[in-house]
């Protein structure tokens, strides 16, 4: 079949979906729009859950938040599963590339043997923080309410996975697979990872899924991350010739920083709803970083000796300072 | 440090489980029943979740390098097929229509799977089952959103898919699929594994997988057919988590048998029932056929899930009941649910038609031992008065079965002249059904389904009119304030397809003569 396509003009009917045009009016929309705007069925539910049934299956009172229109909460990534995928594939690509640079300079091997264990001793049992995220933002992607809250939360979720499974295969790059095991102790055992193991249990049983949201991307990571890869890997393990672990560990703070602008619209749109909404959230900001802190300070010290308060008192103030630029009232 | 050449190197299953499985822990600072609370309570007895196997290893570096590529291929065609202006391709305009089920009907079910599997990703205790859950969440959300891009374009030019979302959650027929996931997700997590994976992926899956996609390759849409061979590497996945569902649960103890045989029971019939839109729509909708319900039920369901159930025999699961009416019914239920479609057509946003001469001797090849005796000289009446200018819409309301909630139109097994009806009483009211099977579901968890919002019961009741309609009017149209409910554009969205504005516009934009329309003996009607 042979058409010609120059000489006719053809004229949609019209440019996007009811629920897309309800936003933007009819006009083309954005593949991030189609994907997300009043994509989760809202109403005439048919059974309520058998393990929950106060709520039926989609519900807005699983939150103590309040929004007029979910909706709202956009991902200014505007990511979708595709444009998703691609970025963290481009981001693989050069952790590869970084993979490649250590082993064929012998990087690994130029490492004292105690910066090495250092390393080690630092980050493995932060496989295990990784994978309490990873269940929080199922959490918020299972309990959330509309799609362009809760699609982001599981690519979140998968993120973490990554984050742990990027720190396992550090592990393995810089010592015996015992080093995960041994990490894995400390996080059972050792009594400087314990307040933080504590805290991170504590999180897996809250069930409003904002206040997870909260707890889990804003609060904890929001000091661990810049504590960890900013204080400790960046400055403190590469002065000592710890340059490889930098170098292995580049996805997390760059995930970090990226992911960081979705957590803070996300706040910065529902704290601007209501004054309710302020308060709450404000308030469950401020009593999380606070246990948040309290947990990493024997991590901080663990870390970076008696230099680890300081910085752990750094990140705080930085991050209050973000949490007040998203409309957080502290 | 030439210590680290000797360095010790884990297998692949070992270093898999380091990846996923290995960093999880037992928590002690809160009790493993409050973290995960929702997975004892089915009854389904796990002693030792080290024994899940896992259905795939796919490490999150490797997924995101395989499906990121698989997207850019993807969107690349999607993108091509909407500058070329590819709608123009298709075989004939009435194929939209297919388009217009899938959008309506089964693109809804994927973000549900997305949302149904985030749930079960968090709440088995089991790490290796959770992660298997997690990937297929965000599998199947990437599959709501490739459909939705694909169909986007389609969307543009065609009616009855602009409003999809919101005829999901009100239309009567998408009460079948809604109910059907909906019951599902408010399982708990084994049966929805049971439910999902197992009955719906793994038995059921390549029946709606392969009439849809085929239909669409055999029909000129390329950018559905792209989409369809993209995902087939995820359903795959998808499948393996069924089957090792179902085998981890066999295997952990005896006593989870007879739930699980329920579980299959109340799945496959529950699917099968489901399926009988897409048998409907390969048998009636694609212009251009690629094999009729009753042959791709017979390759599919009786050869293929038959050695899968001689396989499970092993653990004391035998065939899902209903199993031989089911059999049975690939003679009939593509016939049946064209006719109801039909006589709705006024009430649902898709077009109907009578098939072509050339259609309706295809079924007859196809269908030897029941379309020439039952079905076809009812449809060849319909053309006879729909061409006398007296083409009946059925503006009442059907009985539906309080379980599938298809209106009911399925005969008695053995007699296909013959509606079949079951009913049963429950807290003092009256159950109805269209089958044996789904009575027998209901029975086993009334107090679930008398939650059903059934749309017929709804319309009744008054909940189906704008506010501030008033039903007591004298000439009160009843089916119009539905419609106007439902905000379905009347005479756009519904209808025969002859006539139609998408047949007018296909027929413009290609070129094409114009047609003799209704008057043309044996055409379309």
């Amino acid at each position: 079949m042979n058409i010609d396509l120059q000489a006719r003009q053809i004229k949609p009917l019209r440019q996007t979906f009811n629920r897309v045009a309800a936003y933007t009016g009819d006009k083309p929309a954005s593949r991030y729009l189609e994907a997300t705007l009043g994509v989760q069925p809202t109403a005439n539910f048919h059974y309520r859950p058998t393990w929950e049934p106060e709520f039926e299956v989609y519900d807005t009172r699983r939150t103590a938040v309040k929004m007029a229109d979910w909706y709202a909460l956009r991902d200014p990534r505007q990511y979708y599963y595709a444009t998703w995928t691609m970025a963290r594939a481009r981001q693989q690509e050069s952790m590869e590339a970084s993979y490649q640079f250590v082993e064929s300079r012998g990087l690994i091997g130029k490492m004292s043997d105690a910066v090495r264990a250092n390393a080690c001793e630092m980050l493995m049992p932060l496989r295990h923080v990784a994978w309490g995220a990873n269940m929080n933002n199922c959490t918020v992607c299972a309990r959330g309410y509309g799609t362009a809250f809760t699609a982001p939360a599981m690519l979140h979720a998968m993120d973490q996975l990554g984050v742990a499974q990027h720190l396992t295969r550090l592990g393995l790059a810089l010592d015996e697979p015992g080093v995960l095991e041994a990490g894995r102790n400390d996080w059972l055992q050792n009594p400087h990872w314990q307040p933080l193991r504590e805290l991170v249990e504590n999180t897996l049983v809250i069930q409003d899924p904002f206040e997870v949201f909260v707890a889990q991307n804003l609060a904890l990571d929001g000091l661990l991350y810049p504590l960890i890869y900013g204080q400790y890997v960046d400055e403190h393990l590469a002065i000592q010739g710890g340059t490889a672990v930098a170098m292995l560990t580049a996805f997390m703070p760059e995930w970090h920083d990226e992911s960081a602008r979705w957590i803070d619209a996300v706040v910065k749109v529902a704290a601007a709803e209501s004054g309710d909404n302020r308060g709450l959230i404000s308030n469950w900001y401020a009593t999380h970083v606070a246990r948040a802190q309290a947990a990493l300070v024997p991590v901080a010290k663990l870390a970076l000796g008696d230099a680890g308060a300081e910085a752990l008192c750094a990140v705080r103030e930085t991050l209050d300072a973000r949490a007040r630029k998203a409309g957080l009232t502290l | 440090m030439d210590t680290r050449v000797t360095k010790k190197k884990l297998g692949l299953k070992e270093r898999y489980a380091a990846m996923t499985r290995g960093l999880a822990w037992d928590t002690t600072y809160q009790p493993m029943d409050k973290v995960f609370p929702f997975d004892r309570y089915e009854g389904i007895k796990i002693h030792d979740w080290e024994k899940w196997e896992d259905p795939f290893r796919l490490t999150m570096d490797a997924y995101w390098k395989y499906q990121g590529e698989k997207e850019r291929k993807l969107y690349a065609v999607i993108e091509a097929f909407a500058q070329n202006n590819g709608q123009l391709g298709v075989a004939d305009a009435r194929y939209i229509n297919a388009l217009k089920i899938f959008i309506q009907a089964v693109t809804p079910l994927e973000y549900m799977a997305h949302r149904g599997f985030a749930h079960v990703g968090r709440h088995f205790t089991g790490a290796g089952a959770r992660v298997a859950a997690q990937m297929q969440s965000v599998d199947e959300l990437r599959h709501f959103q490739t459909e939705t891009h694909a169909i986007s374009h389609y969307n543009k030019y065609f009616n009855g898919m602009h409003n999809a979302s919101h005829w999901y959650d009100r239309v009567w027929y998408l009460a079948v699929p809604k109910s059907f996931f909906e019951d599902a997700m408010s399982g708990g997590p084994f049966e929805f594994l049971t439910a999902v994976s197992f009955s719906f992926e793994y038995v059921l899956t390549n029946l709606l997988f392969v009439p849809f996609m085929s239909g669409a390759a055999h029909n000129g849409d390329m950018s559905t057919v792209t989409f369809g061979f993209s995902a087939q590497s995820d359903e795959s996945r998808h499948m393996t988590l069924g089957i090792e569902c179902i085998k981890f649960m066999l295997e952990q103890d005896p006593a989870n048998v007879p739930i699980v045989q329920r579980w299959i029971d109340k799945w496959f019939w529950r699917g099968y029932r489901l399926l009988t839109i897409v048998a409907m729509m390969q048998d009636y909708m694609l212009p251009k056929r690629v094999m009729s319900w009753k042959e791709a039920w017979e390759m599919y369901a009786e050869e293929n899930g038959g050695a899968l159930f001689k396989d499970l025999a092993r653990y004391g699961i035998r065939l899902p009941k209903g199993w031989e009416i089911a059999c049975e019914g690939k003679d009939h239920i593509s016939h049946q649910a064209w006719n109801a479609f039909y006589n709705f057509a006024a009430a649902a946003p898709f077009h109907t038609w009578v098939p072509t001469d050339e259609e309706l001797n295809w079924l007859s090849e196809k269908y030897p031992d029941s379309f020439d005796q039952y079905y076809r000289p009812r449809l060849e009446f319909y053309r006879e008065r729909q061409q006398a200018g007296h083409r009946y819409y059925s503006k009442t309301l059907p009985m539906l079965c309080t379980t599938c909630q298809i209106p009911m139109f399925f005969t008695e097994p053995g007699d296909p002249t013959k509606i079949c009806y079951r009913e049963t009483t429950h807290g003092g009211d009256k159950y109805h059904f269209c089958s044996d099977g789904c009575k027998h579901i209901f029975e086993q968890e009334p107090e679930k389904y008398v939650q059903s919002w059934l749309p017929v019961h709804q319309i009744y009741q008054g909940h189906c009119f704008k506010p501030g309609v008033d039903p007591t009017q004298p000439g009160f149209d009843p089916l119009a304030a539905v419609l106007d409910w439902y905000d379905l554009n009347v005479g756009r969205d519904n209808f025969d397809f002859e006539g139609s504005e998408d047949q007018r516009n296909f027929a413009t934009w290609r070129g094409d003569a114009p047609q003799a329309g209704s008057a043309k003996k044996g055409g379309a009607a």
